[in-house]
């Protein structure tokens, strides 16, 4: 484990057959990171397919949010490496990480709550548009010309999660269930090649997630993007996601397809304790 | 589209609201109605409003507190006599000579503005405010102790040691002499210079805050992080909204100076700065409109409080209370904006308007 840190050793991929033949979109190659003594995520190794919907599972405090917070950057890693499309990503920043194709949401939402619904939107085409800040100011054409392409844009994706009413409604006066769909489509806006969902339908109800569910598998689709998922509601995980890789103490126990998961003793034992495994 | 007209008609009322006051004080000022002093303050006026809009682009907006402000009105209004006062010669028109000032001040402040932007606002929290605040006492004392001169050769410009009349050229005159700051301005300043500076720093703040830098801006201070993981610059788009909020400062700083004929850096002080902030405060964050209506106001009040000459510094205080109190609470707000509500609701009767999905057809 430790003593082999080094070596490039293949992270046991899990992607599906259709993704065979192309570069991952994402590897990690014993990720981890200590905070202090704590090694809150160790030797974490997981390969997402281009066009994969992945799950990372595990009880609470395993880890899984650090991992997403390692794979942005919000933390740099203390150890291992992370690849997307076959790129290192060492020394990169937030910002460039998701320049390169990494677009994430937020376990507990981190709206622009002030701003409007399009806005926020907006916000995320910010690298996709361009206009610079002495056509904004002197309102040249170009500032026009991108605004424009900015409103259909935005509206566009919005219509995925038929919230184009809601253009003009304030970010934070949403329900629940709207700003986390807001927060996936801001993501979206990025245009990432992966996109990483922190609990996607915490606070949902089972209408709301069956709907989440088919929107998740049309943004794929549509998109031609992976999407790597954190989620407690297990139908959701055992009923989307083609791999699923379980964490527990910030290391991997397990990983496979959503049947060998369900009957794993090892993942049943992280969940329920040694007396449920048996 | 609705979004787009509502932005234009909220900001057609803002600028409606400066064109509406300059001519009101013109028609009060030309019929003689208008107190000297009040008439001498016109330019002040604008000239803070300026202030208070252009800190609000970085308090209000950005969501980074400065308190040195002043700081960059010194660099415009010292940059803007040195560049009036040596082109006297050159440059028979005075209004040119003004907006040259205006632009070189402008551009000084925001060098400046660069150069105390750069290593504070690419770290996290509030450094900002600290190194803002020094900057002010730090901008005040070098000018404190500058000398520039102008005569034949050119400028001489030096730190702490005086310059004598006798070391210049045939012709040769103070621009800045030390602590008794610039002497001897030729008089440029207008109303109407004033209320142009106006509509140009409303142009620039409105149309930055309404467009993809703008956005960009705000995100940051909604959600630093949030901003981050959507590929925004962080320090890029801070730096941009503190340099032009610096730039536009150094104009209205070399518009106040040469309303006077002379003007020293003690002018310029913490209390200057915080005067602004009370502004922008009070007139609600990130809101131009009540940046402009708070500056005008309160910049007369102690004037209009001469009458009780021995307490206005006592009221002007309890108005301040008073409008912070009203404008936080709930209570309050709510009863003005449910009688807001009321009167719209008796002037556009006539047009049935159904709650919300009426409203978008627009």
């Amino acid at each position: 484990m430790s003593n082999s840190k080094l070596a490039q050793v293949p992270s046991n991929a899990l992607i599906p057959e259709r993704d065979l033949d192309k570069t991952p979109v994402l590897e990690t190659h014993h990720l981890g990171i200590n905070f202090g003594g704590l090694k809150a995520v160790d030797d974490f190794n997981l390969t997402v397919g281009r066009t994969e919907i992945a799950g990372l599972i595990g009880p609470n405090g395993a880890g899984k949010t650090t991992i997403f917070n390692l794979l942005t950057k919000v933390y740099q890693p203390t150890t291992g490496t992370i690849l997307l499309d076959g790129k290192d990503t060492a020394g990169m920043s937030t910002v460039q990480v998701n320049k390169a194709g990494i677009a994430r949401t937020f376990q507990n939402i981190r709206l622009f709550s002030a701003l409007s619904v399009e806005d926020n939107v907006k916000i995320g085409l910010h690298n996709e548009i361009h206009c610079g800040m002495w056509s904004d100011i002197f309102r040249l054409p170009r500032h026009w010309r991108s605004e424009k392409i900015a409103h259909e844009r935005a509206l566009e994706l919005l219509s995925i999660f038929h919230m184009e009413d809601m253009a003009n409604a304030q970010a934070g006066s949403l329900p629940y269930g709207a700003q986390r769909r807001l927060e996936i489509v801001r993501a979206l806006a990025t245009n990432p090649s992966i996109l990483l969902l922190d609990e996607p339908a915490a606070g949902m109800n089972p209408s709301e997630t069956s709907e989440l569910m088919d929107n998740i598998r049309k943004i794929r689709d549509t998109f031609q993007i992976a999407v790597l998922l954190i989620e407690h509601d297990m139908n959701l995980v055992m009923g989307i996601c083609e791999g699923i890789c379980v964490v527990n103490f910030g290391r991997i126990i397990a990983k496979g397809d959503p049947d060998e998961i369900k009957n794993n003793p090892d993942v049943i034992e992280a969940y329920l304790g040694k007396k449920g495994a048996k | 589209m609705k979004k787009l007209s509502k932005n234009a008609k909220s900001n057609a009322v803002t600028y409606a609201i400066v064109i509406v006051f300059y001519i009101v004080m013109q028609i009060l000022s030309g019929s003689g109605t208008l107190s000297s002093s009040l008439t001498g303050q016109l330019i002040p006026i604008c000239v803070y409003i300026c202030m208070a809009v252009s800190l609000n682009l970085t308090v209000g907006i950005l969501g980074e507190l400065s308190l040195g402000h002043a700081g960059f009105m010194s660099v415009g209004a010292f940059t803007g006599v040195i560049v009036a006062m040596s082109l006297q010669a050159s440059v028979a028109s005075g209004p040119i000579r003004l907006v040259l000032a205006m632009v070189v001040g402008a551009v000084m402040a925001a060098i400046v503005g660069v150069l105390v932007g750069v290593p504070v606002l690419r770290l996290r929290g509030d450094y900002l405010a600290i190194v803002t605040l020094a900057f002010g006492e730090i901008i005040k004392n070098i000018l404190n102790n500058l000398y520039v001169a102008y005569d034949a050769e050119g400028l001489h410009i030096r730190l702490l040691t005086a310059i004598s009349k006798s070391e210049l050229a045939e012709g040769g005159f103070m621009i800045i002499n030390g602590p008794q700051g610039a002497t001897g301005i030729t008089k440029l300043s207008t109303f109407t210079a004033g209320f142009l500076l106006m509509l140009f720093t409303l142009f620039v703040v409105l149309n930055l805050i309404q467009s993809r830098s703008g956005r960009a801006i705000m995100s940051i201070r909604d959600n630093r992080i949030a901003a981050e993981s959507v590929g925004i610059n962080v320090t890029k788009y801070k730096l941009m909204a503190f340099v032009v909020s610096a730039a536009l400062a150094g104009m209205a700083g070399a518009l106040y100076a040469m309303n006077f004929t002379g003007v020293a850096a003690k002018k310029f002080d913490f209390n200057t700065s915080i005067l602004v902030l009370v502004f922008v405060v009070l007139g609600g964050m990130g809101n131009i409109r009540g940046s402009i209506i708070a500056a005008a106001i309160l910049y007369v009040l102690p004037e209009l409080l001469r009458a009780v000459n021995d307490y206005r510094m006592l009221f002007y205080a309890i108005v301040l209370i008073v409008v912070m109190l009203v404008t936080n609470n709930p209570t309050l707000k709510n009863g003005v904006n449910a009688v807001w509500t009321a009167l719209k609701g008796v002037f556009v009767k006539t047009v049935p308007v159904p709650e919300e999905g009426g409203e978008s057809d627009e």
